[in-house]
């Protein structure tokens, strides 16, 4: 009887580990998506009408100042 | 199979599936053939739809698309041409949202990924560019 319980303990235990896991991917990830679509967007728009310095990082300019008006 | 060797191979197995979900949450995958179609289809096509993004005729709308805002901006016999690249854009575009969903075993994540590359188009548009915010249309 002793075995027995041990083993549902085991498998309940399994089973919440395994719901944890399933949980954790139905969350979509925010932040990695924000990261894939600037790599998409870096490669298609280039930014070339930037006139981004030589000796300068690209892809700064167009962040932080000048957003609104 | 010997009685100890079920719960391994289960420990085994859900560590496997750990790992695997530990670098789904570090990076989506979009280096597919389609994503890759996509994207190349994308950049080719951004060189003629640039002026028309620096006049403002087309901007990035709030939903992830492009939309013709000021069709009065653009020649007569031009305006075929820039609905043509404005629809084929648009097109890239989904089809470009649907596939990352896919391409990381979540289709239903389609509407997000739409979302969320919506948000960043707007941040990201250069000075000059027309997008609609919340409160309408505005030039950057």
């Amino acid at each position: 009887m002793k075995a027995v319980s041990k083993k549902v303990a085991w498998a309940t235990g399994m089973a919440g580990a395994l719901a944890a896991c399933v949980t954790i991917n139905i969350y979509f990830p925010a932040a990695a998506a924000e990261r894939a679509a600037d790599r998409v967007i870096d490669e298609v728009w280039r930014l070339q009408n930037d006139a981004v310095p030589p000796a300068a990082a690209p892809g700064e300019s167009h962040t932080g100042k000048g957003e609104t008006q | 199979m010997k009685p100890m060797q079920l719960p391994r191979l289960v420990v085994a197995w859900l560590l496997t599936l750990a790992t695997g979900l530990v670098f789904a949450q570090a990076n989506l995958d979009i280096d597919t053939p389609a994503i890759r179609a996509l994207t190349d289809a994308m950049k080719a096509r951004h060189t003629e739809l640039l002026p028309f993004y620096e006049s403002g005729a087309v901007g990035q709308a709030a939903n992830g698309n492009l939309a013709l805002r000021d069709a009065a901006q653009v020649a007569l016999p031009q305006r075929g041409r820039v609905n043509g690249l404005v629809a084929a854009e648009n097109a890239d575009r989904a089809a470009l949202y649907r596939e990352i969903a896919r391409a990381n075993d979540h289709p239903e994540w389609e509407a997000d990924v739409r979302a969320t590359f919506a948000k960043r188009f707007l941040e990201r548009a250069p000075k000059g560019w027309w997008v609609e915010s919340a409160s309408g249309w505005v030039r950057k």
